[in-house]
């Protein structure tokens, strides 16, 4: 089976001897200690797993390794952002599981879109679950982040 | 009545007929100096009711510790599943002790440390665990008055305590709390009669919320041990299947366990194990499934056909009542199983050492997995050491042991630690649903208003909210067990939210007979004044009586009152809720912003239980076990909320977890009667 040999995580580039299929969230999580993408539902459908490839959302869950060879992987280990101290300020979260697929999500629309709507927020954020119900508080999280940036 | 907590009657089993003293010789030693409160035998009970041999607890829990470096710890047998204990049971602490928050360490939830505790589960944790707590800090802040008095040979009434120091007037530096101890060992046993103060009502943020927003958290399923494999189970095809015949290879590097019922492997990563158990062959013997054990309209007629006899109901019937009653109705309502899908599925690590074993899981009964697992190896619990991280949801869902026991059991076969997560489909399948229940109503009502007599039947859902806050001169509530087709067990709010949906929705279609506002109906059948008061709250905030599609619904559970306006529309034939105002009277307001994202949280899930949850299954088999398949709410599914604290601060503080589910499904449904005639009897509410 094909192997990869090399991924780039938060900006360092991983050893990592993987089989090509295997998905990338087992890859992180298993070979790398990088825990912070949870699995949730293996199918793409929670969003729990989401990390940034080259910039734009991916659900590791789904992805195989090899289609993130050689791109830029981010984790929630490597944002550094101010939507995470919105989290905090609005009280966004309650069991925590979701959240890190949460920020990732928000992070890329506020990348791509720094002033969303809510129809927007609603929309990109929308394959995301948060089974606690905080889904008001991450939408205010997001437009504070987007009120002051 | 039912009980006000209801242990839950599917999950609790009957504790186990010893319980030994715990040897707390090593953890006593291993606090070293300081102060120690201890909780005493013949104080009041940990969180839940004990029964029997359990009544009185045989060995003595640390309680709170003080360090000789000041730091304060306390030990509580509840478990953080994101309600927010963590942070309330610590401003609790923190308020008696007049000490920062950050300066207080909760350990929560390892059987090794901490005192004996039932589980998490009814709400207790703020009106039963908080008071001890409290008392525990009160008694620590008292007995660190008497020694800065002692140190400083002053009277204690001069002395004042804040910001984690004692100061006196004339003596220059205050103290901190690990200076008065110092090495010295004290203990003292909680005082019955300490003065606690009631909350202070302050939003405090999320303890080590920072550790969320950046995946630092460890949830069970992120831990790991040196050596560790990974587990995977072979799962029967359909409920009640047997294992006929096992065929499994002889991989290297990977343990394979066939015992009974049990099949399963453990492997150096989850590759490896999923291969694996492609290659073991299995054949099954399958069960019969009886005729109508399977999702549908024949569901309730299939637990109604398999309810338990009915004994020693000797109230007065109240058909003459009703027969004798200006306007007569009957309804039959049903709600449908649904799954509690914690993001974070069944997961735990196990291992074995010298014949001890230790397991890191997410459940809410770390003692009761503990018990589990003694019972299932045969070793005594005093060999078991349960662990639970904060972990990712349960809403009553994690009540049970059998991911902790079968990656014990891989470990045991394979000599090393085992991981084991469920997948999200074995969560759907080997978990435990609601209750799905008919409720059968039959009422009769005076022209003028008020209802003369009530007679309801809960099959099979539960008896938690059985009995309401009305006024109903003669009533007869019977809760009729049933067989169940599948596994069923505790969920957010139990039976409360099926009971407040047939009756919330009865009465609404009572004040239509009668040509009379719901809410002036409702208020004409209630003399409580607290129902009353958040009936008023949400109904003022929500303007009630203006505009197109809405509803009312009220109740009263586990001590808290609720009360729930909502506003419908149709679109493409299906409910969108447009707008919902939720007043909550649950006593003195612990932090009232934890409280309000409980509340909000509570709304948006019932959305689910509203609208389009339901486990689905035929055959032995649950035909929807994916987030594709199974729909829970999401971001475009939520109204405008807001939230009215109806704040007691006179009466001692309800829990706030649960309640706050019971109003929606019942406003909604009446919503959509006001909004189009269309009268909805079955959770999920779905136009046809």
């Amino acid at each position: 089976m094909p192997k990869v040999a090399e991924l780039t995580v938060n900006g360092i580039r991983r050893p990592i001897d993987a089989d090509s299929e295997l998905p990338l969230l087992t890859v992180l999580r298993d070979r790398l200690d990088l825990t912070g993408a949870k699995y949730g539902c293996g199918e793409g459908q929670c969003g729990a797993c989401t990390v940034l490839l080259d910039g734009q959302p991916v659900r590791s869950c789904m992805l195989p390794v090899r289609a993130a060879a050689g791109k830029q992987i981010t984790t929630i280990e490597g944002i550094h952002h101010p939507l995470q101290d919105a989290f905090l300020n609005e009280g966004a979260m309650q069991c925590g599981y979701c959240t890190s697929g949460m920020i990732v999500s928000g992070v890329a629309l506020l990348r791509k879109t720094p002033h969303p709507s809510r129809a927007e927020i609603v929309r990109h954020m929308n394959g995301n679950i948060c089974r606690c119900g905080t889904y008001l508080r991450i939408i205010a999280a997001i437009q504070k982040t987007a009120q002051h940036a | 009545m039912p009980d006000p907590i209801e242990p839950e009657r599917y999950e609790l089993s009957a504790p186990p007929t010893y319980r030994f003293a715990t040897d707390r010789r090593g953890f006593l030693a291993m606090l070293g100096g300081g102060l120690l409160v201890v909780f005493s035998a013949g104080a009041q009970e940990s969180g839940g009711r004990r029964r029997g041999a359990e009544a009185v607890p045989q060995d003595l829990g640390a309680w709170l510790h003080i360090g000789p470096d000041g730091a304060v710890s306390i030990y509580t047998g509840k478990t953080e599943v994101g309600q927010n204990i963590r942070t309330s049971l610590c401003q609790a602490a923190a308020e008696e002790l007049h000490c920062p928050l950050a300066s207080i360490q909760l350990v929560m939830a390892d059987t090794s440390l901490v005192p004996y505790d039932m589980g998490t589960f009814g709400s207790r944790t703020t009106p039963t665990m908080a008071p001890q707590v409290r008392r525990a800090a009160a008694t620590a802040r008292e007995a660190l008055l008497d020694l800065a008095a002692e140190k400083w040979n002053v009277a204690r009434a001069g002395l004042s305590i804040a910001g984690g120091q004692i100061s006196c007037p004339g003596v220059p530096a205050s103290i901190g709390f690990g200076a008065l101890t110092q090495d010295r060992a004290l203990t003292r046993t909680i005082a019955r009669d300490v003065a606690v103060s009631q909350p202070l009502r302050q939003s405090a943020p999320k303890i080590a919320a920072r550790d969320f927003v950046t995946g630092k958290h460890k949830y069970t399923p992120d831990l790991t041990r040196p050596g560790m494999l990974f587990g995977r189970l072979l799962r029967p095809p359909a409920f009640g299947a047997s294992v006929a015949s096992v065929d499994a290879p002889a991989l290297p590097g990977v343990t394979v366990v066939h015992d009974q019922n049990f099949v399963g492997v453990a492997a150096p990563d989850v590759q490896a194990a999923a291969d694996a158990l492609r290659q073991i062959k299995v054949e099954w013997k399958r069960q019969p499934v009886p005729p109508g054990a399977a999702s549908g309209p024949g569901l309730y007629e299939y637990l109604k056909r398999n309810a338990e006899p009915l004994t020693g109901d000797t109230q007065a019937s109240v058909e003459d009542a009703i027969a004798a009653a200006d306007i007569k109705l009957q309804g039959a309502y049903t709600v449908a199983y649904i799954a509690h899908a914690p993001l974070e599925p069944r997961a735990a690590l196990a291992e074995w050492q010298d014949g001890k074993l230790t397991v890191w899981t997410g459940t809410q009964v770390p003692f009761g997995v503990r018990s589990e697992l003694a019972a299932a190896f045969g070793i005594p619990e005093d060999r078991v050491r349960v662990v639970v991280p904060d972990t990712g949801s349960a809403y009553g869902g994690k009540h049970s042991g059998e991911c902790a026991v079968e990656a014990a059991r891989l470990a045991r076969a394979a000599g090393k630690p085992v991981k084991l997560v469920w997948t999200r489909e074995e969560e759907f399948t080997w978990a435990y649903s609601r209750p799905a229940g008919l409720i059968e109503i039959a009422s009769g009502v005076h022209r003028q208003g008020t209802v003369a007599a009530w007679e309801c039947h809960n099959y099979n859902s539960g008896a938690s909210g059985l009995v309401g806050k009305y006024d109903f001169p003669k009533q007869r509530n019977i809760f009729h067990p049933c067989q169940s087709p599948l596994r069923q067990g505790s969920y957010r709010g139990l039976a409360a939210t099926a009971n407040h949906f047939a009756r919330e929705v009865h009465m609404d279609e009572l004040a239509h007979a009668l040509k009379m506002d719901p809410l002036e109906f409702r208020l004409k059948n209630v003399k409580d004044e607290r129902l009353r008061a958040v009936l008023q709250a949400a109904a003022d905030a929500f303007r009630w009586g203006h505009g197109p599609g809405i509803g009312i619904a009220c109740g009263f559970e586990k001590n808290g009152y609720i009360a729930t306006c909502a506003q419908i529309a149709v679109e493409e034939n299906r409910i969108r809720i447009l707008r919902v105002v939720e007043a909550f009277d649950c006593g003195a307001v612990v932090n009232p912003d934890h409280l309000k994202n409980q509340i909000q949280g509570a709304i948006s899930m019932a959305i689910g239980g509203a609208l389009f949850e339901q486990v689905r299954f035929a055959d032995g088999q649950i035909a929807n076990p994916r987030f594709s398949q199974y729909r829970v709410p999401r971001f475009s599914d939520m109204p405008e909320i807001e939230v009215v604290l109806v704040d007691r601060p006179d009466l001692p503080s309800a829990g706030a977890g649960e309640t706050p589910i019971v109003g929606l499904a019942p406003a909604v449904s009446n919503a959509l009667f006001h909004l189009n005639g269309t009268r909805l009897r079955s959770l999920p509410l779905i136009l046809g």
